[in-house]
């Protein structure tokens, strides 16, 4: 497995000059997402008003894939419904486990940069960090 | 230079430069041999049959325990136990000996430098008979001094447990002076050998340790066979850890005697293979040379360090001096996550470790979240470090700075 294709360019500049690195005025929900075993680490803030992401940034400690991962996702759901930002999330965790079509993994845009992280196990867990994090915050919030 | 790769059939079928040493060695064709030979020819449950092969699987057993008893010092073998890893060894004591004779009121010493398995099995002890546990810190470069030791001993001080060499740091810490100071206080000490006992001869008496635990498969072993030194008077008095076959003398509907040392603490069948495999690593490293094995990883280490310290941006942990580092260095590169340098580097075919090491505690103290950790053993060549060096040179490029 060639590493190159996924320490790509796209991936380096959301890691090095991430756009949702920050803290978000009018947060309404806050979750922070763990991953133990190596310590990275986000909290991420969104901003959900009417079923609509009206705003997203998060914080945190961790590696490059983790980090970009998060910032890409950020890009994508911002303006989205709450629906529509978990069927996007569900793409990307199948797109991981290299269960996603050609035609899904398109609708992720610059979230396709990680796709060959499907090939790298131990990697796995970081790239779905901030997507894991989305997830489970927005289902807590519709119970 | 002699190629010592060649006796290594992994590193001289694949095109890897292996700086993991201190999570796991690799094995040499002597060794995989022996595991073989021993279910070829000895197989039969060891300290059990009546019929000659079941004799045979027991002697080439306690000769294993005999050489392991050699290669420590010990004065007898029945102050060896086989267990699974050091991590076992450990939980021996602390589940026997330590529920067994902690009380509130007492102190248990460990250092802030200890990895998880030397540390929550104190965690455990404390919690349950309310001793209370004290860390003893280092400095912010790994340093624990001798002063720093004495201080920290007091009449209270029942049990400590010291690393012998930290494994995210590689600093050899000063377990004679901890040994001597909680002798004098009456208490007892538990080394744990995992990253020395294959890196530099450790002599059990000359130390007066009073356990020491390590595991084989850092040192060139299968994985899964460990041992514990203690000292036979400390083990008599031990309660056993688990119990069930192989470990009793006679058992009732309400009771059991137990077996003499050191089968008390060997409960079920045991790993024959693998105790006759650690035995074959252990002649192995003599025939290499103790002396020759810690001087070439001294000089890799010395190599690794000087260029590393060549490279902008990176930061190493611990000493600043190549020689206190016995193999093991753990570093940061300024904007590249751990994580992300293994990854490049294993792109590039070189193996390192990047996490917690098993070691949150010292992290944190050290006030960083992870590190990448470079170990060496003495088969590496300059042509591995190499490797790493010129991968790391050019890592904060490829990540876009």
């Amino acid at each position: 497995m060639e590493i190159k294709s996924y320490y790509n360019e796209i991936l380096t500049d959301h890691n090095l000059h991430p756009g949702h690195k920050e803290d978000l005025v009018g947060a309404t929900c806050v979750h922070e997402g763990i991953n133990p075993s190596c310590g990275d680490d986000i909290i991420l803030q969104l901003q959900v008003e009417d079923g609509i992401i009206k705003g997203g940034s998060f914080n945190g400690d961790g590696c490059a894939v983790s980090q970009a991962s998060a910032d890409i996702m950020l890009d994508l759901v911002v303006g989205k419904t709450v629906d529509e930002a978990k069927r996007l999330a569900d793409i990307f965790m199948r797109m991981i486990k290299g269960q996603a079509s050609k035609e899904e993994i398109e609708e992720l845009d610059e979230g396709a940069a990680l796709q060959d992280i499907s090939h790298m196990p131990a990697r796995v867990k970081c790239a779905v960090l901030g997507w894991r994090t989305m997830t489970e915050m927005l289902d807590q919030k519709l119970k | 230079m002699q190629n010592f790769k060649k006796d290594f059939p992994l590193l001289m079928h694949q095109d890897i430069a292996y700086l993991d040493n201190a999570a796991t060695t690799q094995r040499p064709l002597q060794v995989l041999e022996a595991e073989r030979e021993f279910y070829e020819k000895y197989n039969a449950n060891p300290l059990r049959g009546l019929y000659d092969l079941g004799v045979l699987a027991t002697e080439k057993y306690e000769e294993s325990r005999e050489t392991v008893a050699q290669f420590i010092h010990a004065s007898s073998s029945r102050e060896i136990v086989f267990t699974r890893n050091a991590t076992e060894s450990i939980n021996l004591v602390a589940y026997t000996y330590g529920l067994a004779n902690l009380k509130e009121g007492d102190e248990i010493l460990i250092t802030v430098e200890e990895h998880h398995s030397n540390m929550l099995p104190w965690q455990m002890v404390s919690q349950q008979t309310g001793a209370t546990l004290v860390y003893l810190e280092c400095d912010k470069d790994g340093l624990i001094s001798d002063e720093m030791v004495c201080s920290a001993v007091n009449e209270h001080t029942k049990l400590a447990a010291m690393t012998h060499i930290s494994n995210v740091l590689g600093r050899k810490n000063p377990v004679e002076t901890l040994i001597r100071e909680v002798h004098k206080v009456g208490g007892v000490v538990l080394v744990d050998a995992a990253q020395s006992a294959p890196h530099i001869p450790v002599d059990v008496q000359k130390m007066d340790a009073d356990f020491m635990a390590f595991s084989g498969h850092k040192m060139y072993a299968p994985m899964g066979i460990g041992v514990l030194y203690g000292k036979e008077r400390l083990l008599e008095e031990m309660p056993p850890f688990l119990t069930g076959g192989e470990m009793i003398e006679v058992v009732t509907r309400c009771g059991a005697t137990y077996a003499e040392l050191p089968h008390k603490f060997e409960a079920g069948t045991v790993n024959g293979g693998g105790a006759y495999a650690l035995a074959k690593a252990i002649s192995f490293i003599k025939e290499i040379g103790q002396d020759t094995i810690e001087k070439r990883e001294m000089e890799l280490t010395r190599y690794a360090f000087e260029g590393m310290q060549q490279i902008p941006g990176i930061r190493i942990q611990g000493s600043t001096k190549a020689e206190e580092h016995y193999g093991i260095i753990s570093f940061a590169l300024d904007g590249v996550h751990p994580h992300d340098i293994a990854s490049i580097l294993s792109e590039d075919h070189v193996a390192i470790r990047a996490g917690h090491h098993c070691a949150q505690p010292l992290l944190a103290y050290l006030g960083v979240r992870s590190t990448a950790r470079v170990s060496m053993a003495y088969y590496n060549t300059e042509e591995d470090i190499d490797r790493l060096l010129q991968s790391l040179s050019t890592m904060r490029q490829k990540m876009g700075y």
